[in-house]
């Protein structure tokens, strides 16, 4: 099997010590076999190491889901909140508390149906939250329903005749939003994944990673797909392309995949520093 | 002493309680050490392993761990 | 002592007085009618005085975002009415089994649905107490002078905090909007009480140690990591299938309530001692029933007055009480009945009990109560 060549340069010569982030007696995690979500907790325990930030100073806040059980695993202040409501009750404790690190991690579902609202509106203030959606393009706690990222005509317990509704571009709605940093990874990319995490949350203002990953459970089996591996190949590997790399590809290369890597970065005055330095002060000057 | 003999092999850790089966770390390793025992990864050819460290950086279940 | 302030304020502008004296330093919400002002308020006076305020993007963000001030350490608020109390409910119920203090005022208008903006109502009684799923304490107070309304708000906070349970403030849009001099008090003229902050180490610290009752709450980011679930969790925070567990903890939140009814009950009684009708009512239903119960006792009617500020946990004792002793319980309410159930249920057929209802957007007024209460003599 070939690897990418981005994948074999960084070798890693001891093992990473997971440990140091994890909670004591959680293991072994409620996920299937094969499901994407361990992958993508892994590389953003190894991002957030990486940036060198204190475990009393983080804040992890979920909602429901699968990929909302994250927080459960880990050692930081973990909230798990109500479907859908990650994003405000993370929005309450950076207002409250600006100098913690707050990262929300949601599904597509939790992050683009119930709570779509939220996740415009976050991405609108650039308050200084990292997002990252693990986009397995279904409702998987629930039994596989089809989820504002189900492929057209692809099959879910809701859609047994195949999918109508056509997906949403998560990084688009983040960029048309404000989100300030925007970018894609996939949990086979696992270097490239940890990476962009960690341009995340060392970005200040809203940061949004859409994770492609994989449910073999619901998606997988409903599509037909054979294994996690198969789905990470297919999807993850063959239906991305990393964006530096797309530049130099022909058209015909690119129809029908998904840009990864970082899609938008800009700056633009992150909401906790404008209320300190808007609001607090006219406020006080005008007593 | 041949040269092969020589080589420090790496050592290869798999935590059968936290394994779930997926089979992810052996079918994407790059050099075919690893295989399936049953429902649990095992270490079919040490000698072949690269230390890339894939298997751990893919495993969703903190089951494998590759040792220097 | 500082000289006192006398201002003349609106209801809502009185919960913010209340709210800010209480300590709260963080709010979040949306705006609907008749609750706007409180939230207008706030978002001028909370950057004064260091706190934060953010308009969400609708009611649930507004009350999960200030559940999150809350969970970092602020004492927090948001202020609604009908439609939003509604879309509030899952969060209620949330803050409720995670044990987070919050304060939550409706100013009741008329409903269902859309129904009524500025017209005044007390339909939200029941939603109060069972608009979340799920069996859960509620503390609900009910204020019915613009002056009560600061109090009131000060004292929700206060049970907030001890209790580490949303409380909410229900009034009426006439309360909401009504302008009524209003004395601000001088910083210590009312208990603040803050939520118990733990005393053990972070490794030892349980966020719902079962060594408590109600345990110590640390803020996020104070160095006691620690996990909040709203699935039934154990008293470490994390969530386990142990129905032992799971019951015990159910029975806990109910029973920290419920077992300190006495001291969250707050009734006010008057010329209950020789009553033989008893109006029983809230809100600013309450001041056409005090004017009623005047003119009732000058015409010779031995009438008296039951007006909770504590509607929920319900005043059982008081109204058991009085049931047993007059002929009638008179239950004026700006809705179909919904405090008349309660009433009914405690006095347990011992005297009548009779419902005056009112949802055509209007007050009930002295003499509709007067009237009524004419009928059982
Ligand atoms: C208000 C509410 N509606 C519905 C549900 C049921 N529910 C739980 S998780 C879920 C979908 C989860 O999908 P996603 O967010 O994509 O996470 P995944 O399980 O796929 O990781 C649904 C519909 C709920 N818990 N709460
Ligand atoms: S149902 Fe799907 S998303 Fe949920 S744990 Fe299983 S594989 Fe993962
Ligand atoms: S990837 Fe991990 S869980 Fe899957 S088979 Fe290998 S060791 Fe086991
Ligand atoms: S470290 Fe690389 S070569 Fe060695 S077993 Fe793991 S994937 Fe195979
Ligand atoms: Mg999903």
């Amino acid at each position: 099997m070939s690897t990418p060549v981005a994948e074999k340069k960084e070798k890693l010569s001891v093992p990473f010590d997971y440990n140091k982030y994890l909670r004591p007696n959680k293991l072994p995690h409620i996920w299937c076999p094969g499901c994407g979500h361990g992958i993508v907790l892994k590389a953003m325990l190894r991002a957030i190491d990486k940036a060198g930030l204190d475990k009393n100073n983080i804040a992890l806040v979920s909602g429901i889901g699968c990929s909302s059980r994250t927080p459960g695993y880990v050692d930081f202040n973990t909230l798990h909140t109500l479907h859908g409501r990650a994003l405000p009750f993370a929005t309450g404790i950076k207002l409250a508390k600006p100098e913690m690190k707050v990262i929300v991690v949601t599904g597509d579902g939790d992050a683009l149906a119930i709570g779509g609202n939220h996740f415009i509106h976050a991405c609108r203030r650039n308050i200084d939250i990292t997002v990252l959606v693990f986009t397995n393009a279904t409702y998987g706690m629930t039994g596989g329903q089809y989820s504002p990222t189900t492929p057209l005509e692809s099959i879910a317990t809701t859609s047994r005749y195949g999918n109508i509704e056509p997906p949403f571009d998560t990084c688009e709605m983040a960029k048309a939003s404000g989100a300030t940093f925007v970018a894609r990874g996939t949990a086979y990319h696992t270097i490239e994944l940890e990476k962009t995490i960690h341009e995340a949350i060392t970005h200040k203002g809203t940061s949004v990673v859409d994770i492609i990953d994989a449910c073999p459970t619901y998606f997988g089996r409903a599509n037909k797909f054979k294994s996690a591996t198969q789905m990470m190949e297919e999807i993850e590997k063959d239906g991305t392309v990393n964006v530096k790399q797309a530049a130099s590809l022909p058209p015909e290369k690119l129809a029908g995949k998904m840009l990864r890597g970082v899609l938008h970065k800009v700056e633009r005055p992150e909401y906790c520093e404008k209320y300190e330095t808007l609001i607090m002060e006219k406020a006080n000057a005008k007593k | 002493m041949t040269e092969s003999a020589a080589k420090k092999l790496p050592r290869i850790v798999v935590n059968e309680k936290l394994c779930k089966g997926c089979s992810i770390c052996v079918d994407f390793c790059p050099t075919d050490v690893l295989e399936m025992k049953g429902s649990i990864a095992a270490v079919k050819n040490l000698e072949a392993c690269t230390r890339c460290q894939l298997c751990d950086l893919r495993c969703p279940d903190f089951a494998i761990q590759v040792f220097d | 002592m500082a000289e006192k302030k006398k201002k003349l304020l609106q209801g809502n502008e009185a919960c913010v007085e209340g709210a800010l004296y209480a300590g709260c330093r963080f709010y979040a919400g949306y705006p609907i009618t008749p609750s706007t002002e409180i939230m207008e308020g706030m978002s001028v006076r909370l950057p004064k005085l260091g706190g934060k305020f953010i308009q969400m993007e609708d009611e649930i963000g507004g009350i999960a975002a200030a559940l999150g001030g809350s969970l970092a350490g602020l004492k927090s608020m948001t202020a609604t009415s009908g439609p939003g109390f509604s879309l509030k409910q899952e969060c209620i119920g949330y803050a409720c089994l995670t044990e987070i203090p919050l304060v939550i005022v409706d100013v009741m208008r008329g409903g269902p649905s859309t129904g009524y903006p500025t017209g005044p109502s007390q339909s939200d009684i029941m939603q109060a107490k069972w608009g979340t799923h799920g069996d859960h304490p509620v503390i609900a107070l009910t204020p019915s002078t613009v002056p009560e309304i600061l109090t009131e708000t000060i004292r929700a906070f206060n049970l907030a905090e001890q209790f580490r349970t949303p409380v909410m403030v229900l009034y009426d849009e006439i309360l909401g909007h009504m302008r009524e001099p209003v004395t601000i008090p001088n910083p210590g003229e009312f208990a603040v009480e803050d939520r118990a902050k733990p005393e053990v180490k972070p490794e030892d610290y349980y966020p719902y140690d079962d060594k408590f009752l109600i345990a110590p709450l640390a803020p996020f980011g104070s160095g006691y990591r620690f996990h909040v679930t709203g699935l039934n969790h154990k008293q470490d925070g994390f969530p386990t299938n142990d129905s032992k567990v799971i019951r015990e903890n159910n029975l806990r939140i109910m029973r920290k309530v419920d077992i300190n009814r006495e001291t969250i009950w707050k009734n006010e009684e008057v010329m209950l001692d020789d009553a033989e009708v008893v109006i029983f009512t809230v809100g600013s239903t309450a001041r056409s029933a005090r004017f009623a119960v005047n003119e009732l006792r000058k015409v010779g009617v031995k009438a008296g007055l039951l007006r909770p500020l504590t509607i929920w946990p319900f005043p059982d004792r008081a109204v058991a009480e009085i049931s047993s002793r007059v002929k009638a319980i008179i239950v004026p309410e700006l809705n179909l009945g919904q405090m008349t159930l309660e009433v009914e249920r405690v006095a347990k057929g011992r005297c009548a009990v009779e419902g005056l209802y009112r949802v055509d957007g209007e007050p009930i007024t002295p003499s509709q109560i007067f009237h009524e209460v004419r009928k059982y003599l």
